[in-house]
């Protein structure tokens, strides 16, 4: 039911008729494995998201995918303000616009957790969980209400891009777009890594993630720490908000379900809980969901992607590279 | 006399409904070693919990350094050179020793870090080899060691440790106590610390309470607790 209300895939990037011949089939492929890492970062970068939080206080935080879509609609205003301020260079616009998303999107994050999260917990285990997508309704519905439920386009801000190979008719392209969107990934990621790895900041969030009573015993304010987190996480789905704009040129205020239940699905299919698994995770579910529309049908892509979640489930319940973990409260 | 570093009166704690820690008053002074002994399940991890802010007493007054520390969060107590070694180390395990340490510098403002990671090698010579280790990859031993360590890198003033013996080879333990007085003798560390079997404990400490189903029993030098014939058969010989 959901999948017709998803907002419509750009024609040329999925769905083309199955090559099989030679060398054209090659570059087929090599098509689709550029098309999937794209979309498999911008899934990668939801699912760290998840994947924090859950690290952190162990709960799914159904709301993020919402947050993801608010993230896109804040771009999409920044982009038309921006636009009609006349600020019309690309790496500026874009720029201002990852400032602008990330950090109105990482006070949603923060408002999120210290309204629907914070007063619920050492409640019973359920009771985030159902604060969570009651959070999750309300960002939906403020953002149809406030922006219309009509799917927003916006005119491509990168055309063009370069042919790396061209075999008969069919030639491989690698947009500017899908440069941008992997570039920026990468730059996000490494800048969160660093964070993770080599700051204080960072060195809280991992004692936390490990053992909150402990991490207070040190004198960490757990909770500002947790806030931090989501207000991390929710600039991060910001970012991938903006991609996804860009990407796709078209939005709705359903978008965020979809993307969600995805990166959901990449950061379980990584391993709950581990931050390079939820980026491994985007990317293999990026690359399943771009593989299986080009081979087999679009119309099952979504099933695919799930297919795998319940294989890896079935038979490697922590991910790929998750840690056979204790359970938390 | 000046007033105690540490002074407890009338503290009861619950979990739930479940009463832990029923009306404690208890004093630790500056520069003192203080034990608290008990059976297992009897309340001093709770007791040392509790002046932690976590659980937070719900009755009665903690005054530390002259001021009531009752009702603050945990991390804000911690921050005022108090420092736990808790029970069951909860060493980060999926950091290196060194960053373990450092967990333990870095919130409560500490800058000479440098510094304080050579006092701590000193003390515990078995981190320094294994500093760039993962805290989860070293053995019981040294994990006590690291706890220790870690909370010494707060340099507190007051300095809790729950059963830093358990476990452990008497040879480590024999180590870790020798530790303890170095640091007490030395630089005049003010120490609680918890044990359930008492009898290096009481050696070791100034003064001793003795903890019952959550209520303090008997109080009294090290010597004077060792001496008593219902010590001796509760929690030297056998018992415990
Ligand atoms: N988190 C908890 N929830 C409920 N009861 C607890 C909890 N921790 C300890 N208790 C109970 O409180 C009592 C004292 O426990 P504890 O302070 O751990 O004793 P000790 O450290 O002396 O062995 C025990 O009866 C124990 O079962
Ligand atoms: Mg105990």
């Amino acid at each position: 039911m959901f999948v017709t209300r998803l907002a419509p895939v750009r024609p040329d990037v999925f769905a083309r008729p199955v090559r099989t011949e030679g060398v054209e089939a090659l570059a087929y492929a090599l098509q689709q494995l550029i098309n999937g890492v794209t979309l498999g970062m911008i899934y990668g970068l939801i699912a760290v998201g998840y994947t924090m939080v859950y690290g952190i206080i162990g709960m799914i935080n159904f709301a993020h995918g919402d947050i993801f879509m608010v993230g896109a609609f804040l771009s999409l205003i920044s982009l038309l303000g921006l636009a009609s301020l006349g600020i019309t260079a690309v790496p500026l616009a874009l720029a201002l616009t990852l400032l602008f998303a990330a950090g109105l999107a990482a006070l949603y994050g923060w408002t999120v957790e210290r309204v629907a999260y914070r007063p619920l917990r050492g409640s019973f285990r359920l009771a985030p969980l159902i604060s969570a997508i009651g959070m999750s309704i309300v960002l939906q519905n403020f953002v149809q209400v406030g922006q219309g439920a009509r799917v927003k386009p916006m005119n491509a801000l990168l055309p063009g891009g370069i042919e790396l190979m061209n075999e008969g008719d069919f030639a491989v392209q690698l947009s500017w777009m899908q440069i941008a969107i992997v570039a920026t990934t990468l730059i996000v990621l490494t800048a969160f890594t660093w964070l993770v790895t080599r700051t204080p900041l960072g060195r809280s969030m991992r004692a936390c993630e490990q053992d909150l009573k402990m991490a207070g015993l040190l004198g960490i304010d757990t909770d500002r720490t947790i806030s931090l987190t989501f207000v991390i996480g929710a600039a991060l789905a910001a970012v991938a908000g903006l991609l996804f704009l860009l990407y796709y040129g078209v939005i709705d205020f359903f978008i965020g379900f979809l993307a969600g239940v995805k990166a959901f699905t990449a950061a379980v299919l990584g391993g709950i809980g581990s931050l390079p698994g939820a980026v491994l995770g985007g990317l293999l579910i990026g690359l399943i969901e771009v593989f299986w529309s080009a081979y087999f049908s679009v119309e099952y892509k979504d099933v695919a992607a799930f297919a795998v979640l319940i294989l890896v489930l079935i038979f490697r319940p922590s991910g790929i590279l998750g840690r056979a973990e204790v359970e938390k409260v | 006399m000046t007033a105690p570093l540490l002074t407890l009166s009338g503290v009861s704690t619950f979990y739930g409904a479940i009463q832990a820690l029923r009306d404690v008053d208890m004093t630790v002074n500056e520069g003192e070693i203080v034990t608290l002994i008990g059976a297992n399940g009897a309340g001093k991890s709770t007791l040392m919990m509790t002046i932690c802010g976590s659980p937070r007493a719900r009755t009665g007054s903690i005054v530390y350094d002259g001021r009531d520390i009752a009702r603050l969060p945990t991390h804000e107590i911690m921050r005022q050179r108090i420092a736990q070694a808790p029970e069951g180390r909860r060493i980060f395990g999926r950091m290196t020793v060194y960053e373990n340490l450092l967990m333990g510098a870095e919130v409560s403002g500490q800058t000479d870090i440098p510094a304080l990671l050579d006092q701590i090698c000193d003390l515990f010579p078995r981190l320094k080899e294994r500093l760039s280790q993962r805290g989860g990859t070293l053995s019981g031993g040294e994990q006590q060691m690291l706890a220790i360590g870690r909370a010494l890198m707060a340099r507190p003033r007051l300095l809790l440790l729950d059963e830093p013996s358990l476990g452990l080879a008497p040879l480590v333990v024999r180590q870790i106590f020798g530790a303890i007085r170095t640091l007490n003798r030395e630089t005049g560390l003010t120490v609680l610390l918890v044990e359930q079997n008492a009898h290096q404990a009481l050696r070791l400490a100034h003064r001793g309470y003795v903890l019952v189903n959550g209520a303090i029993t008997m109080a009294g030098t090290g010597a004077d607790l060792l001496a008593r014939p219902e010590i001796r058969a509760a929690y030297l010989e056998g018992g415990g």
